[in-house]
């Protein structure tokens, strides 16, 4: 046994309680949010809301939802998400596979990828190619661009290369081709890991706000994201073409709270799924044995 | 990298008949980086044209390096080079010591749920888009905020902070190490794990207390580690964050708080100044990847660090 001394005692006590207040940190400030967005407006101003509502209302989420155009910003977040991350998945699925194998050409291919993590053309060369490319004011902005990443690609690549190579061979073996392998073996034994990164490409494609900005003129066709960033960092509803009244309720700082809690509920939704394996994921990706 | 070449290669007729299949399986991806990735690096030549657009890229005027001249002459480019690297590097080393320390720190606590559940709350942030995180800074530290009706307890007249050049830096600084720190300490954890639980005992028997164990084992344990994170965030020395940047700073704070990206963003896009704002993002790439070539290189001497 292990003696324990006074010391060591107050040392674990202090560090205990000084890691769960780091810990309060960092989701303090999202309840201090939430707690605005659920009381009266005159409890807000006068400045005696911390961190639980007071004269508790649902008046600030009645009023964004009765707003069209907020909805309608959530409805297209949705559509890019879902089409976005299936659109990634299999671009960088069906790349990850054929990179896990040994063939001829694979290491200049990784060179030709990697090198896209390493450099790029930037903002505005980007800018006129999409532009030139009729993808201003266009839906598949969202999806298509951003759609390939090496980051990603390497995860998943490892995911592939972990699969015991002797499933592969008898499969083979017994005549089937690449493509039913890819399906019918490594799918399904990389269900978790498979999981994660689409989670994470959600994620991303949920947060995601500047290409709203960038590329589309109406603000009718942004993202909740793009919608949020006007609404709560620009101040500008006059760009959001609202009405004179429904603009002035929109810049309240109840209703401003509600509109970015709401923003952030998918990602607290899908944070439990995506605690549980993210940690192996990142690991894999950073240090490769 | 350091694939051994097989003693028989195929040729590539057959290649091709074996292995066609995985060619086209990593035929989008290749389409897709050559479209958004390469052909944008060749637009890059703008950088060393007069660019108008109505020419276009072939029929505008090339002037060599005049563009990267004028980036050093103009104060407002050169402030914001300079506000890029302060912030930057800031965030890379806070980045790096804090994830650090309170990975070891985490590591001291045996309570297993206790650790479950600090470890959830800390990494949450890092999902949280930079607009939503605004949003809530702009809220906290607004003028009727949690943090002045907190202050005027003690008779402080409310402080407008996103509109202090003085005070942005910290904020920008601290608001990325609160969503970042959690996330960053992950690899660390998985270090720490990985760690032979009999040198402890080895060094207990030998009668080394905690704090010698700390530092000889866990963290020299850690040290590759930290090593491989130290030398790949050296190419960020250019990378301040943009989204962060853009979604709090103001014409207020653009004289510590203007970085490379939002000062591109508003001098090409905004400003219509395309060749310009190229050449100060092509300034940012080159530098960026050739500190990012010069760590790769130090993390494979170093701690065997390979890309794939």
């Amino acid at each position: 046994m292990r003696r324990v001394s006074v010391g060591r005692k107050v040392f674990i006590v202090c560090n205990s309680i000084f890691l769960v207040l780091m810990a309060l940190l960092c989701v303090l400030p999202l309840v201090n949010l939430l707690a605005i967005s659920l009381s009266e407006k005159a409890a807000v101003n006068s400045g005696v809301v911390t961190f639980w509502p007071v004269d508790f209302t649902l008046m600030a989420y009645e009023k964004t939802f009765q707003n069209a155009n907020f909805i309608r910003s959530i409805l297209i977040s949705l559509a890019r998400t879902i089409i976005g991350t299936l659109f990634s998945m299999f671009v960088i699925v069906t790349a990850g596979y054929a990179l896990s194998k040994d063939f001829r050409g694979r290491t200049a291919l990784m060179w030709f990828f990697v090198f896209t993590m390493l450099f790029s053309g930037g903002l505005i060369p980007s800018y006129l190619l999409n532009s030139a490319l009729g993808l201003k004011n266009n839906f598949w902005v969202y999806i298509i661009p951003g759609a390939f990443s090496c980051y990603n690609l390497i995860l998943i690549m490892n995911f592939f290369k972990s699969i015991p190579k002797a499933l592969e061979e008898a499969a083979l073996v017994d005549g089937a081709n690449f493509f039913q392998i890819l399906w019918s073996i490594f799918l399904p034994l990389s269900k978790a890991g498979l999981a994660t990164v689409a989670l994470f490409i959600m994620v991303g494609n949920w947060n995601e706000w500047f290409t709203g900005i960038l590329y589309m003129s109406d603000t009718k066709n942004y993202p909740l994201a793009s919608f949020l960033q006007v609404i709560v960092v620009q101040g500008n509803q006059q760009d959001l073409a609202l009405d004179p009244t429904t603009a002035a309720a929109m810049s309240e700082r109840t209703i401003k709270a509600a509109q970015v809690f709401i923003g952030a509920v998918p990602i607290l939704l899908v944070y439990p799924f995506l605690q549980k394996h993210f940690a192996k994921g990142i690991v894999m990706g950073a240090v490769k044995e | 990298m350091g694939k051994t070449k097989k003693p028989h290669r195929k040729s590539w007729k057959q290649e091709a008949a074996h292995n066609w299949p995985l060619y086209v399986l990593v035929a989008p991806a290749v389409i897709l980086a050559v479209v958004f990735s390469y052909i944008p690096m060749g637009g890059l030549v703008m950088a060393f044209q007069n660019y108008k657009p109505w020419l276009g890229i072939s029929g505008s005027e090339f002037i060599g390096w005049d563009n990267f001249k004028q980036i050093f002459m103009f104060k407002e480019s050169y402030q914001a080079i300079i506000n890029t690297v302060i912030i930057a590097v800031s965030k890379m080393v806070f980045g790096l010591i804090v994830p650090v320390v309170m990975a070891l720190l985490l590591n001291e606590v045996q309570h297993v749920g206790l650790k479950k559940g600090i470890q959830t709350l800390v990494y949450l942030p890092h999902f949280l888009s930079w607009v939503t995180v605004a949003g809530m800074l702009r809220d906290i530290l607004g003028l009727d905020g949690i943090v002045n009706s907190f202050l005027q307890n003690f008779g402080i007249d409310p402080i407008f902070f996103l509109g202090e050049a003085g005070m942005f830096r910290p904020i920008v600084v601290i608001s990325d190490l609160w969503k970042g720190f959690g996330f960053g300490m992950i690899v660390y954890l998985a270090a720490i794990s990985n760690i032979d639980q009999n040198l402890y005992e080895a060094a207990e028997m030998d009668g080394a207390n905690r704090w010698q164990q700390t530092i000889h084992i866990t963290l020299t344990g850690m040290m590759p580690m930290i090593i491989v994170m130290a030398t790949l965030s050296l190419g960020n020395v250019l990378n301040a964050g943009f989204d962060q940047i853009f979604n709090l700073y103001s014409p207020l704070t653009y004289s510590t708080g203007d970085i490379i990206d939002t000062y591109v963003y508003r001098q090409s896009l905004v400003n219509g100044q395309y060749s310009f704002g190229t050449a100060v993002g092509l300034f940012k790439s080159g530098v960026g990847l050739a500190l990012t070539a010069v760590a790769y290189r130090l993390a494979y001497k170093f701690a065997g660090y390979r890309i794939f």
